[in-house]
């Protein structure tokens, strides 16, 4: 009977089917996408590292660093550090990552190049490998030469690709590889210079490596150096991957959620119009049992096709990730297909449809055989109780699942909390748009704007459904642009004279006064010459930096106590400072105590109030200070920000090198500048704010189609209810149309009632999806980035108008059958 | 006296598997100006069909329809629709209300249709002469059968239409109810000098009108003055 009923009903029944297939593909693509990431992970361990084990200290290592270095004797080493390079043949001036290497580094992978045979030639050759895009950016060959501080080597190939590297960690600074030996005749690594020095290990399958790892990093951690296993490194990694795999199979879930709510809108509708057809069945003596099997064993049917077919095609779509992901990961993905996600596909559909299309499929129970006489809404409905039980069993499963996804039950709560809440408020907010426009309807509008409204309101409408449906998609695209925007703000250099979009960083003190004269000479201003000294903590309120670390119940946070602090001297507040507690000393003359100031994240992370004691190792002298005041600093703005800063007259003699700010007007002015001052000053970094700019726009781009890919699915889903809803009712607006042509409409006329219609439904919903946004975004604006939020026109003059036309498009798509019905054959139909 | 509706030759088949099934065969009648005109016979004797064939509501196979003065057959789908809004009112067996449109806005769609800006008022007077002017911001869903039938009688005459086709108007209501809503539309009927077609398989209300057509299998049995039978 279940199969002679859904046969009579076989494109509705497969348009239900539709609505979940989306979300059944996306969590599927997503799942089998994550298990193949973590296999990749787990498999390429050794080769992601290129060694078993490292160990890597930011600064030269000390003594007992060095014992324990080359007591391990290490296999191969690097020296890498941050700075300007030149290429002779056209002048051209780049930021670059050099690494500097000696041994046979990497154990386990390899080094692409192009040729393929300087990978390991360069060494002997005396050459550099160049990162293969900047060879591009800069149009340089093999055989051209490259400049490194005051080294000039010959270029020995393109560096495509060396273990532990991703194409987004490396576009901020390009890796140069060259020959550990010629290091020193770079000159570069002077004082104040970032530089990291890296150890590399290989070892025998048979040594425990997470063993001496527990073993040494305690000792190598005292002396502000750190040891890291392949094994480490990969679980870091892959946590890292486990956590978009989360958050991605989240977003597949709400699509999932969006195509149940569809669902069980449709069979709502579905069952109501079987209602007396049910009855029929039961006043010949079909059970309550039977008549609810029928619609039951349909929608498990729905649910077990449409998760089979979900899961096909989810398989096919998770081919896509490793080309959308090809950027964030340091390593080829190799794709396998597993059962698992394909068994969680089918039964994901089975358990989601039935779940949601429960309740009303309990109708079908409660229908009394006397509706054959007269169909009553009310008497048919079930009880209240068995409402709950149904609801509260939806948001039990929606728990579970969720907890199954991210593994965390706390999350999961806070998921399911939110994805409630979410959909709750933006049902609430359609549904007080549709009572506001009841309440104030535009009586005096014309007729077909009027009907058009009237028709929202319709029995059996789904106006609430799609409004969720297309608001959903707008919200999240929407926020996404706002937030995006937030961002971009946050980070943009001015183009006035007044902001600096140039950073000369490492000048050394007696380049200080050369750099400014070249810096004038350019025709450009000086806007800040800041001072940098470089200092560790020695003790923290009286006790040693030492024994915090060995303190297994110290509060102090560790990064505080390995890192080397820059810090600086002035005697003003800048604008990206605000005083928050204690009072600011400007300066301070040799005998006073020394006063300094600290930033609100470093006292919180260090524990520190103001009238706390903390003693700095300055280069080897200990320098007692007394915390003096706390300052809020706005990170985010593109400017040189400090944790610590001292009152002018304490640091002028301790050993230092500059920073220097200008502004330039064009890309033209600051390669020249560049050009100019790499060539005189090879040791000097230069940083040019408008290219960051451009490439946080990039990664932003890069990451932002994770959330164009929850949009996406939402949006779809969102479609396929609308096809849906737009089929459900297809007889009744026949029936409509019929009876207006009856009266006299013209096809015209009632086009326009159907087009109005969905111009309505897109507007309403792409409108409450925006307005959710810039709450959100203006939240987001306030209380996380602290900015003020300018909204983007583009949700507005681009997402609203092209989700309404799409609405309509899909809307208008039948209306052809609805203006060829012949009115005679409706009516009779209906006689 | 002048000819309002004049059918010549009419034909209609409907594709019936391989076949084509005659509904309506070589049907031709004329019906004046002012007259009460039924049409009666048993069910699937083509009552319907002839109805829709005769307000334009579908096209025939063979034969011509000639509503007001102007040939059916010569005008397109539109044009059809713009002279039933100007001159034809309907009445079905079922009511077929805008379920979306309370009593009011229900009357006034022939009239809105039209752009006239009266509509509202002329609407209530309407109403109000059939009975419901304290039911006029009621839905379709809260009216009984009776009271739904009296809205679509006034919407029927709401565009003072020159003919007025009723299918079985009282095939869904009890005989009291059926009574006072024949008497209604019989008294506007004649109020405002309307021509009016019935469709019916009651022959006392048959009986009420001039002339009555008697079909079966598709075909003319009799067409005679009331009178007469």
């Amino acid at each position: 009977m279940a199969w002679r009923d859904a046969k009579a009903s076989k494109v509705r029944l497969l348009l239900f089917m539709a609505s979940i297939i989306l979300g059944i593909a996306a969590v599927v693509s997503i799942q089998l996408f994550s298990t193949n990431l973590k296999d990749n992970i787990q498999r390429q361990s050794k080769s992601l590292m290129g060694a078993d084990f490292i160990i890597d200290s930011r600064q030269v290592p000390t003594e007992r660093a060095q014992a324990i270095i080359d007591s391990l004797q290490p296999d191969a080493s690097e020296v890498n550090f941050v700075s300007m390079v030149a290429f002779p043949k056209n002048g051209g001036t780049k930021l670059v990552q050099v690494r500097g290497l000696e041994g046979d580094f990497p154990f386990y992978g390899t080094i692409d190049t192009q040729p393929s045979d300087v990978a390991t030639s360069y060494q002997t050759s005396g050459g550099a490998l160049v990162d293969a895009t900047l060879m591009l950016q800069f149009d340089v060959q093999p055989g051209d030469s490259i400049k490194i501080g005051e080294l000039t080597l010959p270029i020995a190939g393109a560096l495509i690709s060396i273990p532990g590297s991703s194409a987004i960690s490396s576009s901020v600074a390009p890796p140069v590889i060259i020959p550990y030996r010629f290091i020193a005749e770079t000159d570069l690594l002077q004082f104040g210079s970032r530089k990291e020095y890296q150890y590399f290990y290989k070892v025998s399958d048979t040594l425990n490596i997470t063993r001496l790892q527990d073993q040494l990093e305690p000792l190598l951690d005292l002396e502000n150096a750190d040891l890291d296993t392949h094994l480490s490194t990969t679980k870091r990694l892959g946590q890292r991957y486990e956590n978009v795999g989360k958050f991605l199979n989240l977003a597949a879930f709400i699509a999932l959620l969006l195509g149940c709510i569809g669902i069980a809108s449709s069979v709502h509708i579905y069952i109501k119009e079987k209602l007396r057809a049910i009855a029929v069945l039961k006043c010949m003596g079909a059970s309550r049992l039977q008549s609810f099997l029928i619609f039951l064993i349909q929608i498990a049917g729905i649910g077990i096709v449409g998760g089979l077919i979900g899961s096909l095609i989810g398989v096919g779509l998770q081919e896509l990730f490793p080309y959308l992901l090809k950027d964030f990961l340091p390593f080829a993905l190799e794709i396998t297909i597993t059962a698992q996600p394909i068994i969680i596909g089918v039964l994901l559909g089975l358990f989601m449809s039935v779940l949601f299309a429960l309740l009303p499929l309990l109708r079908t129970w409660y229908v009394s055989p006397l509706d054959v006489l007269r169909v009553d809404e009310k008497a048919s409905q079930e009880p209240q109780s068995i409402r709950f039980l149904v609801f509260g069993a939806i948001l039990v499963f929606l728990f579970l699942f969720s907890l199954w996804l991210i593994k965390d039950a706390l999350y999961a709560l806070v998921f399911v909390v939110a994805t409630v809440i979410t959909f709750a408020v933006l049902a609430g907010v359609a549904l007080a748009f549709i009572k506001t426009i009841k309440r104030f309807f535009p009586k005096h509008w014309s007729f077909t704007a009027r009907q058009s409204l009237l028709n929202l309101f319709r029995p059996n409408n789904q106006t609430v459904v799609l409004v969720v449906a297309i608001g959903l998609g707008t919200f999240l695209i929407s926020t996404l642009y706002f937030t995006k925007d937030i961002l971009l703000a946050k980070t943009e250099v001015g183009q006035s004279s007044e902001n600096a979009n140039i950073i000369i960083l490492d000048v050394q003190r007696e380049q200080r006064d050369l750099v400014a004269q070249s810096i004038i000479s350019s025709g450009l201003p000086v806007l800040n010459s800041i001072p940098l000294v470089t200092m560790r903590m020695h003790s923290i309120n009286g006790i040693l930096v030492n024994e915090l670390r060995q303190d297994s119940t110290r509060q102090v946070r560790g990064w505080i106590l390995n890192h080397e602090f820059r810090t600086t001297y002035r005697d003003e507040l800048t604008p990206s400072e605000e005083l928050l507690e204690g009072e600011w000393i400007p300066r301070l003359t040799a005998d006073d105590p020394v006063v300094i100031s600290i930033s609100d994240n470093l006292a919180s992370d260090a524990k520190l109030s103001v009238g706390d004691p903390v003693t700095f190792n300055v280069q080897g002298v200990l320098m007692e200070t007394t915390v003096g005041s706390i300052r809020q600093v706005d990170w985010a703005q593109m400017q040189l920000n400090f944790t610590i800063v001292f009152p002018a007259g304490v640091l002028e003699q301790a050993p230092q090198f500059n920073v220097f700010t200008t502004t330039v007007p064009d890309e033209a002015s600051s390669a020249a500048l560049q050009r100019n001052l790499v060539s005189k000053f090879p040791n000097v970094t230069i940083i040019d704010l408008r290219q960051v700019y451009t490439l946080v726009e990039d990664i932003l781009d890069q990451v932002s189609w994770v959330i164009n890919f929850m949009a996406f699915f939402s949006i779809l889903t969102g479609i396929i209810v609308l096809i849906g809803s737009v089929r459900t009712s297809k007889y009744q607006r026949i029936k409509e149309s019929v009876l207006l042509r009856t009266l006299g409409a013209k096809n015209t006329q009632i086009l326009k009632i159907s087009a109005f219609e969905y111009v309505f439904l897109g507007l309403l919903g792409s409108l409450i999806g925006i307005l959710l946004a810039l709450v959100s975004s203006l939240c987001l604006a306030l209380f996380v980035f602290k900015e003020p939020f300018i909204p983007s026109l583009i949700p507005f003059v681009v997402f609203v108008p092209g989700i309404t036309v799409l609405v309509v498009a899909i809307g208008l798509s039948n209306i052809q059958t609805v203006l060829r019905s012949s009115p005679l054959e409706v009516l009779r139909r209906e006689g | 006296m002048s000819k309002i509706l004049k059918i010549t030759g009419l034909e209609k088949t409907y594709p019936s598997g391989n076949k084509q099934l005659t509904v309506l065969h070589d049907i031709s009648f004329e019906v004046e100006r002012g007259q009460t005109f039924s049409i009666v016979g048993p069910s699937g004797s083509g009552k319907t069909t002839l109805l829709g064939l005769c307000a334009g509501l579908d096209s025939p196979n063979a034969g011509s329809v000639e509503l007001c003065g102007q040939d059916l057959n010569n005008l397109n789908e539109d044009e059809r629709a713009q002279l039933r809004n100007k001159e034809v009112g309907f009445i079905f067996q079922n009511f077929q209300l805008l379920p979306t449109l309370t009593a009011l806005e229900n009357v006034s769609v022939p009239l809105e249709l039209q752009g006239n800006k009266d509509a509202t008022k002329k609407s209530k007077i309407l109403l109000e002469k059939v009975g419901l002017g304290v039911r006029i911001h009621h839905y379709p869903s809260q009216l009984s059968g009776g009271e739904q039938q009296r809205v679509a009688l006034a919407r029927a005459f709401a565009n003072a239409p020159s003919i007025l086709f009723a299918d079985e108007p009282t095939g869904n209501l009890d005989a009291e109810t059926g009574e006072k809503v024949i008497q209604l539309l019989l008294d506007l009927n004649k109020e405002n000098g309307t021509t009016l077609v019935i469709i019916t398989h009651d022959l006392e209300l048959a009986n009420r009108t001039q002339q009555i057509l008697k079909l079966k299998g598709g075909k003319i049995v009799t067409n005679q003055p009331t009178t007469v039978l």
